[in-house]
């Protein structure tokens, strides 16, 4: 869907959209080229995108992809369409949690170790930040926001661990 | 051991504040109950724990603002919890800092009375105190409201205005003391990223007593206080 958004800016080369796709929303994991043009030859097919006169040369970058009505449609809707909230905690975290307490472990020392490490990460993020431009740090403040969750019911869950202990061993 | 950066200049590294077993209570209530902690010449600690953990107790008694019942507070090398209030009232004007969650301003001041008024009570003479606060109104995007009251800033405006005041005297050690605690999340960011910058570049050593992680995440390291005592430490390499 990224990429169908940055076609509707301009039509574009397949080389064009990979380089903006990389700069704004790679962050480290560039779009493999094969990638690039699977997906414009799928939204061709499905009358998202069309291709423009071949130009002259070698390679699949001598076509020019433009943005049809109903991929303008699509993209109007996806913009404004909310993205599932996933109220779900990261699994493994709750599991190692009961799992200690059924088995009569303290989950202090795990819920500090973990409350370290995503410490040690958001460290990493707010350098990034402080580094980088304003895109970096849009990005790095959801990754902040996401962990600062995690760590609020990691807080909480230390302050309930007795009556927590006694639910689950009962 | 003490090392010189090379990118600033300054002294980094060695213990610059210590405590062992501090014991603290208030009445029968305990708010310390044994607390250790060391903290690094240069070093960004952030302080953290739940309400009522004893966190800015910790704070305070490191600072020389409260003397514990017993444990020994050791600063520069020097024993600081045996000294005359006196002494260490010398000691916070000369070698500390101070930001606290509400800036604290003295409202019949200027902002930039204001900064210089660690100066001001150090004995620099005013126009030259004066001169070096202004200097701190462009490094902290406040240019302009050199004369600004308290009345007519915001809150962030205000709190950068009390950070400069915390670092104008150049202390050794900054306190702070939930900096961010009456902010809104942009500006929280502005002044926690100025602080430490502002602290990393004069070779500053920072305590920050928070109960946010993101205000955390601005430190080299942190401990966590949990019932009085300092429960854990991760560190990071900068």
């Amino acid at each position: 869907m990224a990429l169908l958004g940055l076609l509707d800016r301009e039509p574009s080369h397949g080389y064009d959209l990979k380089r903006d796709y990389d700069t704004f929303f790679g962050r480290g994991r560039p779009l493999p080229y094969g990638q690039v043009y699977a997906t414009l030859a799928r939204l061709a097919r499905d009358g998202k995108a069309v291709t423009g006169e071949t130009e002259p040369g070698a390679g699949p970058d001598r076509k020019r992809y433009s943005i049809t009505e109903s991929g303008k449609d699509e993209i109007e809707t996806w913009l404004s369409e909310p993205v599932p909230a996933e109220p779900y905690l990261q699994t493994d975290l709750f599991v190692k949690v009961v799992l200690s307490l059924m088995l009569d472990r303290p989950a202090e020392p795990y819920l500090d170790a973990q409350r370290a490490a995503h410490l040690r990460r958001m460290r990493e993020l707010t350098e990034l930040k402080q580094r980088g431009d304003l895109v970096d740090a849009l990005l790095a403040d959801h990754g902040l926001f996401h962990i600062e969750a995690d760590l609020r019911w990691i807080d909480i869950t230390e302050a309930r661990l007795t009556a927590l202990a006694d639910e689950v061993r009962s | 051991m003490t090392i010189v950066s090379a990118s600033s200049g300054v002294e980094v590294g060695g213990v610059i504040l210590e405590a062992q077993g501090l014991v603290l209570s208030f009445g029968e209530t305990p708010a310390l109950r044994g607390a250790n902690l060391s903290v690094e010449r240069g070093e960004v600690l952030a302080v953290m724990g739940p309400s009522g953990s004893g966190k800015s107790t910790l704070l305070y008694c490191l600072a020389g603002i409260l003397v514990p019942d017993a444990g020994v507070v050791r600063f520069d090398g020097r024993r600081l919890d045996d000294q005359s209030e006196k002494e260490r009232s010398k000691l916070r004007r000369d070698r500390f800092g101070f930001v606290f969650q509400f800036g604290q301003l003295v409202p019949e001041l200027t902002a930039e009375e204001n900064v210089a008024l660690p100066l001001l009570l150090g004995g620099t003479p005013r126009a030259e105190a004066l001169t070096v606060a202004r200097g701190w109104f462009e490094r902290l995007g406040l240019e302009g409201m050199e004369c600004h009251r308290t009345g007519e800033m915001s809150g962030g405006q205000a709190q950068r205005v009390a950070l400069a005041r915390g670092l104008v005297a150049q202390p050794d050690v900054l306190f702070a003391d939930e900096p961010t605690g009456s902010l809104d999340s942009l500006n929280g960011e502005v002044v926690m990223d100025l602080l430490t910058r502002a602290a990393r570049d004069q070779g500053t050593t920072v305590i920050i007593v928070t109960h946010e992680a993101r205000v955390a995440a601005y430190a080299d390291r942190e401990v966590v206080v949990r019932d009085g005592l300092v429960t854990s430490t991760a560190s990071a390499t900068r």
